[in-house]
């Protein structure tokens, strides 16, 4: 190694100042240069089909099943924490590493920062969402060809469900990438997603029935079961339940809500 | 707070004239090696590098001249995880230096490093120097900052204490003083002292001598034909720092 002068660098100038495009293309290269990622995008598509395969194999030789399309997208239920996670941790493992002093060291305005990750995020986690309804959808009604049941495209709803099931992964990675610019750590942005998911729902049954109807419809694990499903009830276990497309809208305020104030937190503090 | 990672209580700081915030390629003008290591360690140094450069607009072509100038060619496609204290160092360093800018920040660049990886940080900090870039080093150390730097800010307690070349912080201190070995002492003694000097005679036959010039020492040597065998400046940086920060310095070890 040697300590001759620098070679003067090569500078490519494209926009005219450092900006979001840019960002993007640094995020979206962070992104994929961890084995995490690939590792929980290969996971989530492997056990989506997986489960598909099970679940709806279980319904050969029916002659009838209410909501076949639950059945065959029953995986999403999980890859909405797949997802949620690595929007966590697309975030959160870099105030984990001291990375983010980096990041921040080329890019000093935080809001770039934050919204090139939520772009890839959300964009990530919509292609893959409908690549994966879509396929899965494929697949069961491959596994369901020439039997009583069936799951088609022409069937009410189905579409609409596929279509809508995209959306609620890319929506989950943005929501955990919210609670990561809120409180930063790991561990702690997983338990409050995994709490306002599952542990949330659970204990909210335990209270009494009014505060279980007013709240129940705003809980995103509700949302989600009336997204994945073809029938549009208007209640959900007994409580009131928004329709699939305002669920979604709700979840979407929640990803706003939660990116704003993360994003207001990441400016005012220190890192 | 100079690259906006911590907010002051009061004040700004501002470099060409504009916040860090406000430049418009930050990595253009400032790179820095911040303190321990601030890279995710499950990235490849290349990947680290390069989504970096993407940040700043810089070509790929770049990130190759980087990690070649570091000497981490080999060991680019390994993640970060694996990398030695000293590597990992590199690295920072080859972060630095991608936006190819004319202030380089460097925070105590050779802790934990060794004897061979101190010796290219300090070369490379005057090279840096030499090409006209500003590089601007903090350092607990003293000894390594006396070899390396030309300017010298010291800062205790949050107040600047002194600003100024490092030779002239050295020769500012009061209580320059000289080790002095002769053929004969005893002779050399009485005519230091009419010169105004103190002088203690040491147990190994040396003699520490105050309040003179090196030079009124040579010379009165030299009068006298007595054979200087030794003439050592005492007084280091360090000793110039520690009575300088005397009544600043945050946490002193009580002296009994």
């Amino acid at each position: 190694m040697t300590n001759d002068v620098l070679i003067r660098g090569e500078i490519r100038e494209s926009p005219s100042r450092a900006g979001l495009r840019l960002a993007l293309r640094g995020e979206w290269t962070k992104f994929w240069s961890v084995r995490s990622t690939r590792w929980t995008l290969l996971g989530l598509t492997l056990v989506t089909y997986g489960l598909c395969y099970l679940s709806t194999s279980a319904l050969r030789g029916h002659a009838h099943a209410a909501d076949p399309i639950v059945r065959v997208l029953v995986g999403f239920n999980f890859g909405q924490f797949a997802v949620g996670v690595l929007g966590v941790l697309f975030l959160s493992s870099e105030f984990g590493t001291g990375q983010i002093r980096s990041t921040i060291a080329v890019m000093p305005r935080r809001s770039i920062v934050l919204a090139a990750k939520a772009i890839v995020i959300g964009g990530v986690g919509l292609v893959l969402g409908e690549v994966l309804s879509f396929s899965t959808f494929l697949l069961g009604h491959l596994i369901l060809s020439g039997q009583a049941v069936q799951v088609s495209l022409a069937s009410p709803g189905v579409l609409r469900v596929l279509f809508e099931s995209g959306v609620d992964l890319a929506l989950m990675g943005l929501i955990g990438l919210g609670v990561a610019a809120l409180v930063r750590s790991t561990a702690a942005s997983i338990s409050i997603f995994t709490s306002i998911m599952l542990v949330v729902t659970v204990v909210l049954f335990a209270l009494p029935g009014a505060i279980v109807n007013a709240i129940s419809r705003y809980l995103p694990a509700n949302i989600s079961s009336t997204v994945f499903s073809a029938t549009t009830p208007s209640r959900f276990q007994g409580t009131p339940i928004f329709s699939p497309t305002t669920g979604l809208l709700v979840l979407a305020l929640y990803a706003v809500v939660l990116l704003g104030i993360g994003g207001w937190l990441m400016i005012r503090r220190d890192t | 707070m100079i690259m906006g990672l911590n907010h002051p209580d009061a004040g700004s700081v501002t470099i060409s004239g504009k916040k860090y915030h406000d430049l418009r390629w930050p990595m253009r003008e400032v790179g820095a090696l911040l303190e321990a290591r601030a890279i995710h360690p499950g990235r490849s140094a290349y990947s680290h590098l390069w989504s970096l450069a993407q940040y700043g607009g810089i070509a790929k072509s770049r990130v190759e001249e980087v990690i070649d100038h570091v000497g981490l060619t080999s060991v680019a496609n390994r993640r970060v995880g694996k990398f030695s204290l000293g590597m990992g160092q590199r690295l920072g360093i080859a972060a630095a230096l991608l936006g190819d800018p004319a202030v380089v920040l460097l925070d105590e660049p050779v802790n934990g490093l060794d004897t061979e990886g101190i010796r290219w940080t300090r070369r490379l900090c005057r090279d840096l120097a030499a090409e006209g870039r500003t590089v601007f080093l903090s350092s607990h150390l003293m000894a390594e900052m006396a070899l390396t730097a030309d300017q010298l800010v010291v800062v205790g307690k949050g107040r600047l204490i002194a600003e100024l070349p490092v030779d002239d912080f050295v020769a500012c201190s009061s209580k320059r003083s000289f080790k002095v070995r002769a053929a004969n002492l005893d002779l050399l003694i009485p005519a230091l002292e009419d010169a105004g000097a103190l002088t203690i005679r040491e147990a190994n036959s040396s003699l520490t001598v105050t309040n003179v010039s090196a030079e009124t020492i040579g010379e009165l040597a030299l009068e006298q034909q007595n054979a200087l065998y030794e003439l050592t400046d005492l007084c280091s940086l360090e000793d110039a720092f520690m009575e300088l920060t005397e009544g600043v310095v945050e946490y002193r070890a009580a002296s009994r």
